[in-house]
């Protein structure tokens, strides 16, 4: 626990003291600025919460009416006891925010998560010059490094096309909000029809609500005609991967869109057939360009590989240390991805006698 | 290389079997003859010797990636394979295009180079290939050519393509080849057949008797039931050596292991068996350590399996004999599919007639009924027995793991309870998490450590166990965390010898994790005493 200075790391959250007020924090508090609505970095029992208002509505529709939230938009900011806080898009997923906190000529940003490459559904990360960056590292080791998600879009058209042709129905796991969405921006709807598990379609109705627009879908219920899902692309979480909820599906090919995808190791152990390499991270240029750009001399790094990539930075020269918080963890368990949910109960390799 | 990469990206990216061996049969009906060979090659576990060293390689590519050496080697604990590592942080710069059978010997043509040369070879290969093909190159380079395709799949999907048997082929790619030996043409449509006196037959495995649990935990007389009638049956020990085959054509003999590697040269007692059997003679056995008259424990064996060659002292102290169990060639003839007992009548005169000490036969054991075997497989619980054998008196010497004629029957393994101290991150389909342990027990007042284990656990309790070493790590060496001593796992192994070589002061044979004792408290763990109490 620690840093002195503007934000320090409590085990509530990280806090700004001058102002009383906890960014993303992890337990109830007075005040809390919110970066996006991931259920790791959004949690309920606050008294008060500010946020996008994208962010308000999802937060609403997953945590509760009953919440608090008042919102502030890109370009505005709010004072409290001195301390200006303003908020700028991290192109995480749709509504997700850095949070610049700046007192007395000092300025600080907390990046949350972020990306680089665009999505269609997110507004572009936005560099904002800081003196400290706190900033995520799920992904900050040179293994990490993403092509663009045009070649991406391209394997994964190509599969379900395979898939259409032969009547296999394509089931591709993603996360239910940002994912999922990012996924049906970026695949060539002519190919066949969007299919979305439940928790896909209540976060879409959700962003459609806010006025983002997204390609036709339907919500797969019982009374979804078995045929329908012939050339089908079907999006759900990967809890309900390995459930009779996929029954009906059959015969189809399994897919899961995910950062970690990039390593056969984690592919193979999904026992998924194809992993595309999908993340709503930055890679690992992309956040060294977010540290260079910010300018910021001192860097805290948060949530992934900390340790290395943070000892990184120092071999260049930065001021960087590493912070613990209770966001994912460690690396491999990546909640926004989705991994974890769906590691099947696989059939261990046995070993010859 | 562009080919195979497709193929190796297309076998990557499917779980089902079939459509693995639809991919290869595609492949060896449409791919270049040289190309071919090598695939098969490296898909059988031959590949071009390692001219340069892992300790070169890392270093190289350490420099091409630009970033420091220690995290390199970091990226590379997380990826767990080196091939892989390098894949994703080289860079791409100039393409460079050539078939797969000319990458192999790009590869082998850097034996005769200076180091320079090869470090300029590596890396202009490096800057040249990408993704799938990038990784195929680094496997050839650095060997170990697994990627989730056994021998029997691409056996498979090469007889679908040629029309060829699966056994047949099998057998053909069995033995001391190399694609420099050899052309597509002769080596799976056999032209030249006859010519390779080293070439052993495919080995018959068993499966084992099952229990109610579908393993072999509690598997009793009602499991043997459904065998039949004892009558048709018979029964052998089963021996802890190496399965190995002794080929005598041609005035040679060769001693092949399972893993088929041709050991001939570490065995130099059972030469004498080249002038003692005819022309013309493979068996099937075991190859044990023995002295006067009884087994010596794996352990010593052990002393033997790692030597190139073998010294007076070693040979003096530990002798090994080969204990036959079956003949597969008969005077020059394939005698496979002759019943078992037609075999075994002519194994018996066989080893008889050779009269040699070092030959010898695997008793079978006498019974009239499943109880008796039970009783058989009770008392079979010493040095160097595994369990029993069960093999069905008509049965013929088939290819591979079969279902149905032979089974074995294991002794239950021995067990103690012990604490989880040291975790280090896996490889394949492990890499990135926490599953290769070390377990201790109990030992005035501290945990001495008796064994490293990683198989056993459920993929969700694999999980579990990982999350729990990243968040109760006391302190780190490299790869390898202490944790708060914490967890106990039931540890079985198959055998134990009293050590020299180890800290605890024994060795255990097989170990691996039997369940989680989720109900037991680190200080219910067993002490280092238990274990040597299990020492007979």
């Amino acid at each position: 626990m620690g840093s002195t200075g503007l934000l320090a790391f409590t085990p509530r959250g990280i806090w700004c003291e001058q102002a009383d007020v906890y960014i993303d924090p992890w337990r109830p508090v007075d005040r809390a600025i919110i970066t996006h609505a991931h259920s790791d970095h959004a949690r309920r029992g606050s008294r008060y919460y500010l946020a996008s208002p994208i962010t308000k509505a999802l937060m609403h529709a997953r945590l509760g009416e009953d919440l608090l939230i008042d919102t502030l938009q890109h370009g505005q900011s709010v004072t409290i006891n001195g301390v200006k806080f303003s908020l700028h898009p991290a192109g995480h997923i749709p509504g997700s925010m850095q949070v610049r906190v700046e007192y007395q000529g000092e300025v600080w940003v907390a990046t949350g998560d972020h990306k680089r490459h665009l999505d269609g559904i997110s507004d572009a990360f936005e560099p904002v010059r800081c003196h400290t960056i706190i900033t995520e590292c799920t992904f900050g080791l040179p293994i990490y490094r993403w092509k663009e998600p045009d070649v991406i879009f391209n394997e994964m058209n190509g599969w379900w096309r395979d898939n259409a042709a032969n009547g296999i129905c394509s089931v591709i796991s993603a996360y239910s909000l940002g994912k999922a969405q990012r996924v049906m921006m970026g695949v060539d709807r002519s190919i066949g029809p969007i299919l979305v598990h439940g928790a896909v379609a209540n976060m879409n109705t959700v962003l459609q609500d806010c006025g983002l627009e997204l390609p036709p879908w339907e919500h797969i219920t019982k009374d979804t005609p078995k045929e329908r899902f012939r050339n089908a692309l079907v999006i759900t979480p990967g809890s309900a991967l390995d459930t009779s909820w996929t029954n009906r599906m059959k015969p189809f090919s399994t897919a899961m869109a995910s950062g970690w995808m990039q390593l056969r190791g984690w592919r193979r152990r999904g026992n998924i057939d194809k992993g595309f390499v999908l993340s709503d991270h930055a890679d690992w240029d992309a956040l060294l360009l977010a540290v260079k750009e910010s300018g910021a001399e001192r860097v805290i790094a948060t949530h992934g590989y900390t340790d290395l990539f943070s000892q990184y930075l120092r071999s260049v020269g930065y001021d960087a240390t590493a912070e613990s918080t209770e966001f994912a963890g460690e690396a491999g368990a990546d909640v926004q991805d989705g991994t974890r949910s769906v590691d099947p109960p696989g059939r261990p390799e046995t070993p010859a006698p | 290389m562009n080919r195979e990469a497709e193929l190796f990206d297309a076998l990557d990216s499917t779980t089902s079997t079939n459509t693995k061996v639809e991919a290869l049969a595609t492949y060896f009906r449409e791919a270049d003859d040289a190309d071919k060979l090598w695939v098969i090659a490296l898909l059988s576990g031959r590949r071009p010797k390692r001219p340069v060293t892992s300790t070169q390689l890392r270093q190289w590519a350490a420099e091409v990636s630009g970033i420091p050496d220690w995290l390199f080697e970091a990226s590379y604990h997380v990826v767990g394979d080196f091939a892989e590592t390098v894949t994703h942080i080289a860079k791409l710069e100039e393409r460079m295009v050539k078939p797969l059978a000319e990458w192999v010997r790009y590869v082998e043509e850097l034996k005769d180079l200076s180091e320079q040369e090869k470090a300029a070879r590596v890396k202009a290969a490096w800057a040249g290939l990408e993704g799938m093909e990038l990784f195929v190159f680094n496997k050839i380079i650095t060997g170990g050519f697994r990627i989730g395709v056994s021998q029997k799949v691409m056996v498979k999907g090469l007889s679908k393509a040629t029309g060829v048997g699966e056994d047949v082929l099998a057998h053909r790619l069995m033995g001391d080849w190399s694609p420099h030996t050899t052309t597509f043409h002769d080596l799976v449509l056999g032209a030249n057949e006859g010519d390779d006196h080293s070439r052993p037959y495919p080995f018959y495995l068993a499966y084992g008797i099952e229990g109610p649990e579908g393993t072999a935990a509690g598997a009793g007389l009602e499991d043997l039931m459904p065998l039949g009638d004892p009558c048709d049956w018979q029964a052998e020990h089963k021996w802890d050596g190496i399965r190995g085959q002794f080929i005598v054509r041609g005035g040679q003999h060769y001693v092949w292991s399972r893993g088929e590697e041709l050991v001939t040269d570490k065995y130099p007692e059972l030469e004498a068996l080249r002038k003692a059997l005819p022309h013309g003679t493979v068996l099937d056995g075991e190859i044990l350590a023995w002295k006067d008259g009884a087994p010596l424990p794996f352990a010593e064996l052990q002393k033997r399996i790692g030597r190139k060659s073998v010294g007076k002292k070693l040979l003096a102290d530990v002798p090994v004999i080969f204990m036959a169990y079956d003949l597969m060639e008969h005077l020059g003839e394939d005698i496979r599919q002759r019943p078992l007992s037609e075999r075994r009548a002519l194994l018996e005169d066989i080893v008889s007639n050779a009269g040699q000490p070092m030959l010898t036969l695997s008793a079978t054991l006498p019974f009239a009924s499943w109880e008796e075997i039970v009783a058989h497989r009770e008392h079979a619980h010493t040095a160097s027995i595994e369990g029993l054998m069960l093999k069905r008196l008509s049965s013929t010497y088939e290819v591979g793991r079969r279902r149905g004629d032979w089974w074995k029957w294991k002794v239950d393994p021995l067990s103690v309870d012990a604490v989880l101290t040291f975790s280090m991150q896996g490889h394949g389909r492990r890499a990135d998490l926490y599953t290769d342990h070390t377990f201790g027990l109990w030992h005035n007042g501290e945990l001495v450590t008796f064994a490293k284990a990683y198989s056993g656990l459920t993929d969700a309790e694999m999980l579990e166990v990982d999350a729990f070493v990243k968040k109760n790590t006391l302190e780190r060496f490299g790869p390898v965390r202490q944790v708060v001593p914490e967890l106990v796992f039931e540890v079985a192994f198959e055998g134990i010898s009293a050590s020299t070589r180890h800290k605890s002061g024994v060795a255990v044979r097989f170990p691996r994790i039997a369940r989680w004792r989720r109900d037991k408290k680190p200080e219910d763990a067993n002490t280092l005493d238990d274990l040597k109490g299990l020492i007979r």
